[in-house]
């Protein structure tokens, strides 16, 4: 018979909102005033994977990294349709660079789904935003790997790819075992029907991880393991001497074109000058 | 510490006029981060014939070009380029490497730093040296609302993803000479397990966005879809290009190639409108090196307006239809 194909989907829970308030103080982000949700890359990829396993049949296992309310994300992945659910969550690994999370979501893989098939990821986080985190576990697992794919279709063992990378159109094969980013292109995330959602919070059962269930040790990982240092965190926002102006429409858009007709008209190749 | 070279590399991209530019942008930062260091400038450059560049990127401020030609680098492919530059740094042990933030370098870069167990930070829109001689990295961080500077004190090399647009390029000077390291394509590389079937370039202009003079972009405070759409009549009459913020693209009023942001596109027009934006960071760090910027928000507290030239406290369509009006009447 042959083997049950296996899809391991790396999510992440990020703030619900794009603009979070943060204390000037102390320059943390109050995170506790946003709720919580899957990044919207990761539930492309998400998608992605459904859609493979539609096709094909497939076991897909959601691991997460983050502290114990991001089972919250695991449990809508479940709702989504994926099959099992991993949380790695110790306080030790609080502060950890991309170079560590990659290591750590790497062993996790190992651990959960050592037989996996293919890693997908989003293709990025919508709050840190590097985009390191899946080509640095392509490193880890010592796998094949593409970033940026919009869209995947599998034959067999061979993944064809394709993406928009840089203004090329390309498009990539590769054999299983490997890891993909998703972007947000292509794939229509499903949506979660409530009655789906409640199940979800009930039946199965969420595997929890620590760094001793990794066999990491604690000095490799977090801020200490973290090769970048942070030094210091503020606001970019720098206010400008600027021109305010008020009223109506008309006369706000009047005396614009008046007072900046060299700038508004050189940029854009056309004389708006008043000629009235 | 590993003893390292006093090197500052810059990986140089070229295959798009683009890209060339994003390359010429970093070559201009470590010329002057290689002051601070007395370092020198080394651009990294990998493909098949590929002469114009190295003459190219000595005219703009590299010291030294190390150069791999060959055809099996004719075309971008990741596990070759990772495995070259991995034997090459560890060869050469530069100080630092920048590399621009393209889809590609963002690819790249992060497996380089994973290799060498090194420190990265992505999309950098500031490199400094401080007094211990460091690489200060600035970088849109915590949910993109606030910035961060990073250090990498101790693994080498100090690793950058560099955000485009964010360095002006210096001009060329034909006269510069620099050193030519020619360096062999090594026989034993590990064969390509990522196969590219096929790579095209687009037959769209490669980033309108990125070059425009004038870009629109519309926000949430557009208030519909439909009067989003006004924003695409208004570019038209000022041969302007449009972009988006993220709910905008998330909300599809737009293609989400409009994105305008930390995930998207990153530009710098001479001149930006801004409708109905209230600027979080992970926006207004994509747009603050727009030369003149004209916001329009009904709220004049909002951050948007703050790194505007010309605030206009006004409802963005409304402001936005008046403008079609007006444009109309006044250009002949």
């Amino acid at each position: 018979m042959k083997k049950m194909l296996k899809l391991v989907n790396c999510i992440k829970q990020v703030p619900g909102v794009s603009e979070l308030p943060w204390d000037p103080r102390t320059g943390r982000l109050k995170r506790n005033l946003a709720a919580g949700m899957i990044n919207p890359a990761c539930r492309h990829a998400l998608e992605a994977a459904l859609e493979l396993k539609n096709r094909h049949g497939a076991e897909i296992t959601v691991i997460t990294m983050g502290p114990d309310i991001a089972e919250e994300v695991l449990r809508e992945a479940l709702a989504m349709g994926a099959d099992r659910a991993v949380l790695i969550s110790d306080p030790k690994i609080a502060g950890s660079d991309t170079l560590v999370t990659s290591q750590v979501l790497a062993r996790a893989i190992k651990k959960a789904c050592p037989d996996f098939d293919l890693v997908l990821c989003g293709c990025h986080t919508s709050d840190s935003e590097t985009a390191q985190v899946g080509p640095q576990m392509v490193e880890e697992l010592r796998i094949p790997g593409v970033s940026h794919v919009d869209q995947l279709e599998l034959k067999d063992r061979l993944l064809r790819l394709q993406r928009l990378s840089d203004n090329f159109v390309e498009t990539i094969e590769m054999e299983l075992p490997g890891l993909v980013t998703v972007t947000t292109q292509h794939y229509t995330p499903r949506y979660v029907p409530l009655a789906g959602l409640q199940d979800a919070f009930g039946e199965t059962e969420i595997t929890r991880l620590t760094l001793d269930d990794l066999e990491l040790d604690e000095s490799l990982t977090g801020a200490k393991g973290s090769p970048t240092r942070i030094l210091k965190v503020f606001s970019p926002v720098t206010e400008k001497e600027n021109t305010v102006l008020k009223g109506s429409a008309r006369k706000i858009v009047q005396q614009l074109f008046n007072q900046f007709d060299d700038k508004i008209g050189g940029a854009i190749g056309k004389d708006i000058k008043n000629y009235q | 510490m590993k003893e390292t070279s006093n090197e500052i590399w810059v990986f140089g991209d070229y295959r798009n006029y683009f890209q060339n530019r994003v390359t010429l942008q970093l070559l201009a930062r470590a010329s002057e981060l290689a002051k601070d260091l007395n370092a020198r400038v080394c651009a990294v450059v990998f493909g098949y014939g590929v002469d114009e560049w190295v003459g190219e990127y000595i005219a703009h401020g590299a010291d030294c070009i190390l150069v791999t030609d060959h055809p099996d680098l004719a075309r971008y492919q990741i596990e070759t380029y990772v495995n070259l530059m991995v034997r090459l740094i560890e060869v050469r042990r530069p100080e630092i490497i920048l590399v621009g933030a393209t889809n590609f370098g963002r690819e790249f870069a992060p497996r380089v730093a994973k290799r060498m167990k090194t420190g990265l930070s992505a999309d950098c829109i500031g490199l400094d040296i401080n007094e211990e001689k460091l690489l200060v990295q600035t970088a849109p961080s915590f949910g993109g609302n606030l910035l961060a500077q990073i250090i990498t004190p101790e693994c080498r090399p100090q690793m950058a993803t560099v955000r485009p647009g964010t360095f002006q390029e210096i001009p060329h000077d034909y006269e510069r000479t620099g050193e030519i390291v020619r360096v062999p394509m090594p026989e034993d590389l590990p064969r390509e397990s990522v196969h590219l079937v096929r790579s095209e370039r687009s037959a769209q202009r490669s980033q309108p966005l990125e070059e425009a003079n004038v870009v629109i972009c519309g926000g949430r405070g557009m208030g519909s879809r439909k009067k989003f759409r006004k924003l695409i009549e208004l570019a038209e009459l000022m041969n302007a290009e449009v972009g988006a913020t993220r709910p905008v693209v998330y909300a599809n009023w737009i293609e989400p190639e409009a994105l305008i942001g930390q995930a998207g596109k990153h530009i710098t027009p001479k001149v930006l409108f801004s409708f109905g934006i209230s600027g979080a960071i992970q926006h207004t760090a994509a747009i603050n090196n727009a030369e003149f910027i004209i916001a329009v928000n009904k709220n004049p507290k909002a951050p948007m307006m703050a790194m505007a030239d010309v605030a206009i406290v006004a409802d963005a369509n409304q402001v936005c239809t008046a403008m079609i009006k007006e444009l109309k009447s006044r250009i002949r």
